[in-house]
């Protein structure tokens, strides 16, 4: 590159000279000699190709350009050309350069080594070589290597190159510890729990790395263009150079050889190509800053065209935290109750039991217990201390035939019912996250048709968050299977160039992430079955993130189109002025070089996305 | 199978479309990719014809790019 960049110097250098000498034969010498720095090795690369079948390569069209111009004695043109051909060349390798570094600074993530525990020793390892069950030590300003759990020590985790959340994470002995994320202060000691291959940190790097290899539509169309675009101009150079002559009257050859060869100049498509692809890729690396990981540039291009948005709604607009929001007790105390209803359901895993343990935040005494009975989709009956406990839904009051007075509130009722007399209800719901209204509301700002909710809560459960939340259509009491169907049934929805998005927080949710135009995963460090699935990755569990994300896609997109519609705009123009002898040789140059510098910088605008919410 | 390789070197965006064009036209590849980005090509393509695969891509390569290094990954 740094040689380039002096045989340029020093070509442009003589070819100045050349220009103030007075001497015709010094004057061409100087020419020549400031074409071969700027130009010789395009010119060999041009032969060399021919040899080897590749004509109307970039080399051979400016070789024939450059050689042509001195040949009718225009060897300023023919040096100019070659020279400006170059410096745009240079240019563009310099953009891919800069393009390249910005994803390296991303792959910072990679850890070099990890510190294994042997005894009372500690040895440098290679990530590659740790083992599950291994312990390693993380020191302050180290890399977690691999994921694992936190066995010893408290410290401050920054997270940022994984969630582009600049805020530290406390954590401590029993949390998990994500590879990739860097330990602030403190030592922790933790337990390996995966190999790397299957620790987050390489997840990402191999979806960073592997990103992009699907194209988008507009690279798509301008590879397609570039490829009858080069071979249509130089047919139509040929006819200019030779038919106009010998048709017109006092038509001459150099003058049309002339306007043949500004026309070769704006031949070579290269720039064009280039500032699409390098667009998407300043947007899925902007995106990756804030979080959020793209598989590739289709999908990024596709999510600007989303139609109808999909949310799941546990987990992905809600926290998936159930908490007891209100005991009603009657007849006894509600610290009765609720430790009654506690004890019934404390040998089941279900979120709803969970929570009422917590809520009750007491030890469970097992030999209290006894007699349980799960019935599925119904509750549960267990004698505690004597006393037979009925927890459960409406369902299983009518089963047993006792009278209760419905209760027609948000969220998840559980009746409870003691030796078969009603004892009250339990209210327990799960929280809305924070920024899902704002999500909802930017989606639809960004141009998002419909928002539609799915659930398998209840009717009235659903309903009541879809409408605090904003969201046009909620789909409620559904089975996991359901999912699918409903997407389907979307899609045919949609127009036709319209995409469908799903967003789902990745767990019980593959086959609708996969069924959907652009499958988003979300809050999902650690768990790779999402990020397989997925074609967009939400790092943090943040809604929000979503219609940032779109508004990513949407410049990005617009970029790329301004840049095909701009270059092709300006090759089209300048071909019409060099064929009716307007344009010089050095205007084509000039506008074929400035072009592509011109787009390139415009496409680096994607990569910047610190304004962008 | 799906095959990884390094195209360390690779500048020309349109290069890099042709070499993409010309190896997924041949015989045994379902789908061949090109990123310029990262300098990675990705074949998949029957596994039985894959060394042969391999050898006419790195020509096909050596064709449109002489500079660029046909590596493994």
């Amino acid at each position: 590159m740094k040689k380039l960049i002096y045989r340029l110097g020093v070509s442009a250098a003589l070819f100045v000279s050349a220009l103030l000498i007075e001497n015709e034969s010094v004057k061409l010498i100087l020419f020549i000699v400031s074409y071969i720095f700027a130009g010789g090795d395009v010119v060999k690369r041009a032969v060399r190709n021919i040899s080897r079948g590749n004509v109307f390569d970039e080399n051979f069209l400016m070789a024939i350009a450059s050689i042509g111009a001195f040949l009718i004695g225009e060897a300023p043109e023919g040096v100019g050309v070659m020279l400006f051909y170059q410096v745009g060349e240079a240019f563009q390798s310099y953009a891919v350069g800069q393009s390249r570094k910005s994803i390296a600074s991303l792959m910072d993530i990679r850890p070099d080594y990890a510190n294994v525990k042997i005894g009372d020793e500690l040895i440098k390892k290679d990530p590659d070589e740790v083992k599950p069950g291994d312990i390693i030590v993380v020191k302050a300003g180290e890399k977690v290597p691999l994921d694992g759990k936190v066995t010893e020590g408290t410290s401050m985790l920054d997270t940022s190159a994984l969630t582009g959340e600049s805020v530290p994470r406390k954590i401590t002995v029993g949390d998990e510890l994500l590879s990739g994320c860097i330990n602030v202060n403190g030592v922790i000691t933790a337990e390996v729990t995966k190999e790397f291959e299957e620790s987050t940190v390489s997840k990402i790097l191999d979806l960073v790395e592997n990103a992009s290899s699907k194209k988008s539509k507009s690279e798509q169309f301008i590879t397609r263009f570039a490829r009858y675009y080069t071979p249509v101009v130089v047919i139509i150079a040929a006819i200019l150079a030779v038919l106009p002559p010998l048709v017109i009257k006092g038509a001459t050859f150099s003058d049309w050889i002339y306007r043949a060869l500004a026309f070769l100049v704006v031949s070579c498509p290269c720039a064009l190509v280039i500032s699409v692809p390098l667009s998407f890729f300043g947007g899925i690396g902007g995106a990756s800053k804030k979080g959020i990981l793209v598989k590739g540039s289709n999908y990024l291009e596709a999510l600007s065209k989303t139609e109808i948005a999909v949310f799941d709604k546990t987990g992905t607009l809600t926290k998936g935290v159930f908490n007891v929001q209100e005991v009603h007790s009657i007849g006894m105390s509600e610290q009765e109750l609720l430790e009654l209803t506690a004890y019934a359901e404390s040998y089941s895993n279900h979120p709803i039991s969970l929570s009422l343990k917590r809520a009750y935040d007491n030890d469970i005494d097992n030999d209290k217990i006894s007699d349980v009975e799960e019935i599925s989709g119904h509750g549960v009956f267990a004698v505690v201390g004597g006393k037979k406990v009925l927890a459960g839904n409406d369902k299983l009051m009518d089963r047993n035939n006792i009278s209760y007075s419905k209760v027609e509130q948000d969220g998840t009722v559980v009746y409870v019912a003691v030796d078969n007399v009603y004892a009250g209800y339990i209210l327990i719901s799960d929280e809305i996250k924070e920024d899902a209204a704002d999500a909802i509301s930017r989606l639809k700002q960004a141009g998002i048709r419909q928002v539609v909710m799915l659930t398998g809560d209840t009717k009235t459960a659903g309903e009541s968050v879809a409408r605090k939340l904003g969201v046009d259509r909620v789909y409620t009491e559904l089975l996991p299977g359901d999912k699918v169907k409903i997407v389907e049934e979307l899609i045919g929805e949609k127009s036709a160039t319209g995409k469908l998005a799903f967003a789902g927080d990745g767990i019980n949710d593959a086959p609708v992430l996969a069924r959907a135009d652009i499958g988003i995963a979300m809050g999902v460090l650690g768990s790779d079955a999402a990020i397989e699935a997925a074609d967009i990755v939400i790092m943090t569990d943040e809604p929000s993130k979503i219609a940032t994300a779109m508004n990513i896609s949407q410049k990005t997109s617009k970029i790329a189109n301004e840049n095909i519609v701009f270059a092709i705009a300006v090759k089209v123009f300048i071909l019409i002025l060099s064929a009716t002898g307007l344009a010089t040789m050095w205007a084509a140059v000039f506008a074929d070089v400035g072009v592509a510098i011109i787009a390139i910088l415009n496409s680096f605008r994607a990569l910047n996305v610190k304004n962008i919410k | 199978m799906k095959k990884k390789f390094i195209l360390e070197g690779l500048d020309c965006a349109n290069c890099a479309a042709k070499i993409e064009r010309e190896i997924s036209e041949l015989n045994g590849v379902d789908s061949a990719s090109v990123n310029l980005m990262t300098t990675k090509l990705f074949i998949e393509g029957d596994e039985e014809k894959m060394p042969e695969i391999t050898r006419i891509a790195e020509k096909i390569v050596n064709k449109y790019e002489p500079e660029v290094v046909f590596k493994k990954a």
